[in-house]
C-alpha cells in the first residue's frame, strides 16, 4: 500500500485508451466499474477530441458480482461491434475488473465476432499508463502487421504516437517533413492516425522511426524481430540530436543526411547578444526519461544553462536517464512522489524548471519559473498553434517557449539598477506576462519557519510543514538572518534571491557563522561571483 | 402560499428505468467538494491508481495546493493477504496522523477494489477509532463506482456521521447538504431574520462544531442526493421537512416556507425577510430567461439535481424539458419537486448511454445537460451543451444565486448565438 497525493501516470488501462483512441477503426470493450468512464473527459477535454473515445464501458456495479458479470461483458462487446461496426476490437479489464477474473479475452473470442478481437492483459496493480500504452500498441501490432514485400520507394513507419501526447500531433507532422527533405515518406504513423488496416501493412516500410521510446519500443523490437525492420534509437528533439537522428537516418538507408536548415533558428536566437543572459542559468529537469534527456542536452549546450538536476517518474528508463545524469555530473532522481521532487527543487533552487504540469504547480508555490517539457498534460498543453517538440521547427519552438517563463535580459539589467524603484520593482513580475503590476509590498508576508529538528529530505516531512500560500523560510542549520540582512536580501531581484539566500547560508555554515550580516552576504557574493 | 401547482406534474409520470453503459462518475469525486468544506478532515481512499487518477483527473489542478486527500493504492502484495492489507492501511493512516496534527476526522474511503476483495473498512475503522481517540474521528463510507454515482458519495459521507453524532433533546433545526460557504451563510441569515434557532449544519466545517441529533430534531436537505442521511437521520428520531429544493425564486421560497411553517413564522415576518432577496432573484432570472424562453432541454444523469433544475428551467425560465435524466430518482425527495413540474418530460433513472444519444439526437435539443466526456462530442455535432459537474461546483442555491444559476444555461446558447454570427458573416 503506498499513500499517493497525485500521480504521474494513470493506470496501464488508460494507456490502452490512448492508443485505442489514437487509432481509427480500432473499438476498446473496457470490463469496468462506471466510475472509470471519468477517463473519457481526457480526451474530450484536455486534448478537445470532438469525439468519444471509441470505449465501451461495461460498467458493471455491485449488484452484477458473483452473477453475471460475464455476460455483461459478452453483451456490450457485441452490442459494441454491431453499433461501431470497427475493423478490429481490443478487450480487457480495469483495476477493479481484474480482480473478479472474468477472462474478457476469452469472453469475447467465445462470440466468434468475424474481425481480429484482441485480448489485452495488463497487470493494474504492478504497472502504469506508458507501460499500458506501449503493451497494447504492441499486441496489436503483433496480432495483426506481417512480415510482406518491401515498398519500391524508400518508405518508414512513426512508431509512439498517441492521443494525449505531449504534442504528439505535431511531432509526427515535423517529422515526416524532415524525413521527406531526405526523400523518404511515411507508409504508417501509428498507433496516432492508424487504422487496423494499416498495422497490416507495415511490414512493406524499410524501417522503423522510434518517436516516443515509451509508448512505442515493444512494438519497435517486435517489427524488427518479425518483419526485420531495423528502428531508429536517437529522438529528433533539439538540434543536435536532429542532426544525429538524421545520420542514423542515412546510415539506415544510405540517402544523403544534408538537408535545408533555412528554418532552423534556435542557434542563431541563441547565440545573438540578447541572449547573454541565458549564460549558466541553473535548470532542473523532470518529466518522462525521453524528453528529460533530450532537454538536459539542450539546456546544457545549445541554450548555455548548467543543468543542476534531472530526473525521471518512468522507473522502466531509469537506465538512460542515469547515464544522461552521469554526463551533466548531477545525482539522477529516479521516483514517481512528487513530494520528493518537490524537495529536490526546494533544495537546489533552479532558476528555471523545465518539468510537467506538476513541477510548473511546485515552480509556481516555490516561485520559480517553469517551461513544460512532457506529458502529464492539461489542456494548456494542447495548442490551437502547430508548436512540435520535434526536428528543426521543434527546436525553435522549445527555445520560444523555455525563454517566455524568464525575465527578459535588458529588464533583468534594469531591475537590478533600478530595484529600490516603487513601480519597477522585482515583485511587478515580468513585463511580458499578464497580470497587474502591483505596488510593493512594504510589511512583512507571514512565513512559516520550518520547526528545527524537522528532517525536510524527508518529503512527508516537508508536506506536513507546509501550509499554502505561505514562503518558507527554511533555516539551514542553526544560521540565522539578522534583519538589516534580510532586508538586504529582499532587494535582490527575485530570480536570483533564491540563489543568492542559498549561497550565503552555504558560506555562514562552511564558516561556522551563526548569524547573517549585510556583511556576510556581500562577502558571499563576492567568494561566489562568476 | 400555495404553490402554483400543475394540474398534472410528473409524480405520476412513468419512469423509464434503462440499465446499460453508464457515463458518469463515482462516489469518490465528493471528496472534491468535501474535502474543502470540512477544513481538519483527510479523505483516504483505499483504492487503485485509478481512484487516484480519477480524483486528479475530476479536481483538475486547479486545487492542488495541498490536498486533504490521497489514495492508498493497493499493489498486488496487498491482494495476496488482507492480513498484510490492514497492518498496511494501520500503518499509512498512523504515519499520515502522525504527520498532519491538524487532521480530526479521518475518513476512509472505499473503492471497488477494496470492495471486491473485501476489505472490511469498517472494522478498520473502529480498530483506527481505538488507537487515535480522541484527537482523532476514524469514520467509514463507500465511494466506489459498483455502488455509488457521483453525488451519492457526498450521501454515504454524510450517511456514515449522522450515528456517532451526540444526542440531544433540544428542538434544533438541522439544515443537510454541503453548501458553499457563502450560500450556507445566507441560508442561515434568512432563517434566523425570521427567529428560528438554534440552526446547525452538516456537515460542519470542524469537528468541533458537529451538531447534534435527536427525537426533536427536525431537518431540511439542501441536495436531492441525500437519501440515505434521510433515512440515517429519520433513525435516529429526527422528523425531515419535505420540501421542494431552493433552487431558483420559487424553490427557495418554497423550502424557506416549508421551515417557516414548521417553526410557526408569521406571515408578515416571512415575507417581510425575502421580499427584498426575492425581488432581486426574480429580476435577475428575468435577464437570464429572456434567452432561455422557449427553448428545449435535454438531461443526461449525472448529479441528481435534474429534477428540481428541470422545475426551475421549466416554471421559472420558461423553457421545456425533452427529457430529465438522474442516476436514481428518490421520489421521497424529489417529489415536491415532480409535483411542480409540469406533465410532458421522459423521466428516466439510470443509463444506456448509446440509447440516449441516440434520443437526443433524435430530439435536437436547444441545450442538452451532460458529463465532461460527452460535451465536446455533442458539441462537435452542433448540439449546446452546459456541463454538469459545474451546477454541483458553483454556487447555485438560494435567492442571491438565482440568477447565476439561469447564466450557467444561458452563456452556453448565447455564446453559440455569438459563434454562429461570426461564422455567417
Ligand atoms: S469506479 Fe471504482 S475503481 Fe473506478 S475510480 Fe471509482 S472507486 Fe475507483
Ligand atoms: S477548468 Fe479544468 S481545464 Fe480549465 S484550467 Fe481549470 S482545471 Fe484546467
Amino acid at each position: 500500500m503506498k499513500l499517493t497525493l497525485w500521480t504521474y501516470e494513470g493506470p496501464p488501462h488508460v494507456g490502452a485508451m490512448r492508443v485505442a483512441t489514437g487509432m481509427k477503426g480500432m473499438h476498446y470493450v473496457l470490463h469496468a466499474p462506471q466510475g472509470d468512464t471519468y477517463a473519457d473527459l481526457l480526451f474530450t477535454m484536455i486534448e478537445r477530441r470532438n469525439h468519444r473515445p471509441p470505449v465501451t464501458f461495461t460498467t458493471f456495479q455491485a449488484r452484477d458480482l458473483g452473477g453475471d458479470t460475464a455476460n455483461l461483458f459478452k453483451d456490450s462487446a457485441r452490442d459494441a461491434y454491431d453499433r461501431f461496426q470497427p475493423q478490429a476490437m481490443i478487450v480487457g479489464a480495469s483495476c477493479t475488473a481484474e480482480l473478479i477474473q472474468d477472462d474478457p479475452g476469452g469472453l469475447a473470442e467465445a462470440l466468434g465476432l468475424p474481425i481480429p478481437v484482441i485480448p489485452l492483459d495488463l497487470p493494474s496493480y504492478q504497472r502504469k499508463e506508458n507501460f499500458g500504452a506501449d503493451e497494447t500498441f504492441y499486441q496489436i501490432v503483433k496480432a495483426l502487421a506481417q512480415p510482406m514485400p518491401r515498398t519500391e520507394a524508400i518508405t518508414c513507419n512513426l512508431l509512439g504516437a498517441t492521443a494525449l501526447g505531449f504534442r504528439h500531433r505535431d511531432d509526427v507532422t515535423e517529422v515526416t517533413r524532415l524525413l521527406s527533405l531526405m526523400g523518404i515518406s511515411v507508409n504508417v504513423a501509428a498507433p496516432m492516425g492508424a487504422t487496423p488496416d494499416d498495422i497490416a501493412r507495415m511490414g512493406q516500410a524499410h524501417f522503423n522511426v522510434l518517436l516516443y521510446p515509451e509508448t512505442g519500443e515493444a512494438a519497435a523490437r517486435h517489427l524488427e524481430r518479425a518483419c526485420g525492420q531495423p528502428y531508429t534509437k536517437i529522438v529528433p528533439i533539439g538540434v543536435g540530436a536532429t542532426r544525429d537522428f538524421l545520420h542514423e537516418v542515412s546510415a539506415l538507408t544510405g540517402l544523403s543526411a544534408k538537408v535545408d536548415e533555412s528554418g532552423l533558428r534556435l542557434p542563431w536566437w541563441s547565440a545573438s547578444v540578447d541572449s547573454t543572459y541565458l549564460t549558466g542559468k541553473r535548470v532542473y529537469i523532470f518529466g518522462d526519461a525521453t524528453h528529460v534527456t533530450t532537454a538536459a542536452r539542450i539546456a546544457a549546450t545549445e541554450i548555455g544553462f548548467e543543468v543542476v538536476g534531472m530526473g525521471c517518474f518512468n522507473r522502466e528508463f531509469a537506465r538512460p536517464l542515469r547515464a544522461a545524469a552521469k554526463a551533466y555530473g548531477v545525482e539522477p532522481l529516479i521516483t514517481d512522489d512528487y513530494l520528493e521532487v518537490e524537495a529536490e527543487i526546494a533544495r537546489l533552487q533552479p532558476e528555471l524548471i523545465l518539468g510537467t504540469q506538476m513541477e510548473r504547480h511546485i515552480g509556481k508555490r516555490l516561485g520559480i519559473p517553469c517551461a513544460v517539457i512532457s506529458a502529464p498534460v492539461h489542456v494548456q498543453d494542447f495548442p490551437a498553434r502547430y508548436s512540435p517538440q520535434m526536428g528543426f521547427e521543434g527546436a525553435n519552438v522549445i527555445f520560444d517557449s523555455w525563454i517566455h517563463p524568464l525575465v527578459m535580459g535588458l529588464e533583468e539589467h534594469l531591475l537590478t539598477m533600478f530595484r529600490e524603484d516603487f513601480e519597477f520593482h522585482d515583485e511587478a513580475g515580468a513585463s511580458h506576462h499578464g497580470g497587474k503590476a502591483v505596488p510593493r509590498q512594504e510589511e512583512e508576508l507571514p512565513t512559516y519557519v520550518v520547526p528545527a529538528g524537522q528532517d525536510l529530505s524527508a518529503p512527508l516531512d516537508r508536506y506536513a510543514a507546509m501550509i499554502p500560500d505561505i514562503p518558507i523560510i527554511t533555516p539551514s542549520g542553526e544560521v540565522v538572518w539578522l534583519p538589516d540582512a534580510e532586508r538586504e536580501l529582499k532587494k535582490i531581484p527575485f530570480f536570483v534571491r533564491g540563489k543568492a539566500k542559498r549561497n550565503t547560508e552555504r558560506y555562514a555554515t562552511d564558516r561556522g557563522l551563526f548569524e547573517i550580516s549585510v556583511d556576510t552576504l556581500y562577502e558571499a557574493k563576492a567568494h561566489y561571483a562568476r | 402560499m400555495s404553490l402554483d401547482l400543475p394540474s398534472d406534474g410528473c409524480r405520476s409520470t412513468p419512469v423509464l428505468k434503462e440499465r446499460g453503459q453508464r457515463e458518469v462518475f463515482c462516489g469518490l469525486t465528493g471528496i472534491i467538494w468535501l474535502h474543502r468544506k470540512m477544513q481538519d478532515a483527510f479523505f483516504l481512499v483505499v483504492g487503485s491508481r485509478t481512484c487516484a487518477h480519477l480524483l486528479q483527473s475530476a479536481a483538475g489542478v486547479m486545487i492542488f495546493a495541498e490536498p486533504r486527500f490521497g489514495t492508498a493504492i493497493l499493489e498486488e502484495k496487498d491482494l495476496a493477504g488482507l492480513a498484510d492489507a490492514n497492518a498496511e492501511l494501520d500503518r499509512e493512516v498512523g504515519r499520515l496522523l502522525a504527520r498532519r496534527p491538524d487532521i480530526r476526522q479521518l475518513f476512509l474511503v472505499g473503492s471497488c477494489p477494496s470492495e471486491v476483495i473485501k476489505l472490511d473498512l469498517a472494522r478498520a475503522a473502529e480498530r483506527l477509532n481505538q488507537q487515535h481517540a480522541p484527537h482523532v474521528r476514524v469514520y467509514n463510507y463507500s465511494g466506489s463506482g459498483i455502488e455509488t454515482t457521483f453525488t451519492q458519495g457526498e450521501d454515504a459521507c454524510l450517511a456514515a456521521m449522522v450515528p456517532t453524532l451526540a444526542p440531544t433533546a433540544a428542538r434544533d433545526l438541522l439544515i443537510v447538504g454541503a453548501m458553499p460557504d457563502v450560500v450556507e451563510d445566507q441560508c442561515l441569515a434568512l432563517l434566523s431574520a425570521m427567529g428560528i434557532g438554534p440552526i446547525r449544519v452538516l456537515p460542519a466545517h470542524r469537528a468541533g462544531e458537529l451538531p447534534h441529533v435527536g427525537e426533536n430534531t427536525v431537518f431540511a436537505l439542501v441536495q436531492p442526493f441525500l437519501g440515505d442521511t434521510h433515512a440515517a437521520l429519520i433513525r435516529r428520531g429526527a422528523r425531515h421537512i419535505p420540501a421542494p429544493f431552493p433552487f431558483g425564486e420559487e424553490g427557495s421560497t418554497a423550502w424557506l416556507r416549508a421551515i417557516a411553517d414548521e417553526f410557526g413564522v408569521p406571515r408578515d415576518l416571512f415575507e417581510s425577510v425575502i421580499a427584498a432577496p426575492r425581488a432581486r432573484a426574480q429580476k435577475a432570472i428575468a435577464a437570464q430567461a429572456a434567452e432561455l424562453r422557449g427553448k428545449s432541454v435535454f438531461f443526461f444523469p449525472d448529479s441528481q439535481l435534474e429534477i428540481p433544475l428541470a422545475r426551475f428551467l421549466v416554471r421559472e425560465c420558461g423553457m421545456t424539458a425533452i427529457e430529465v435524466g438522474t442516476p436514481y430518482l428518490h421520489e421521497g425527495l424529489v417529489g415536491p419537486d415532480l409535483d411542480l413540474l409540469p406533465k410532458g418530460p421522459v423521466i428516466s433513472e439510470g443509463q444506456d448511454v448509446e440509447k440516449q444519444l441516440d434520443r437526443v439526437r433524435a430530439a435536437s435539443p436547444d441545450l442538452t445537460v451532460c458529463g465532461l466526456g460527452l460535451a465536446n462530442p455533442l458539441e462537435a455535432e452542433g448540439f449546446a451543451t452546459k456541463w454538469a459537474i459545474e451546477l454541483v461546483f458553483t454556487p447555485v442555491h438560494f435567492y442571491e444565486q438565482a440568477g447565476d444559476l439561469a447564466g450557467l444555461f444561458s452563456r452556453p446558447l448565447r455564446r453559440k448565438a455569438i459563434l454562429r454570427k461570426e461564422a455567417a458573416e
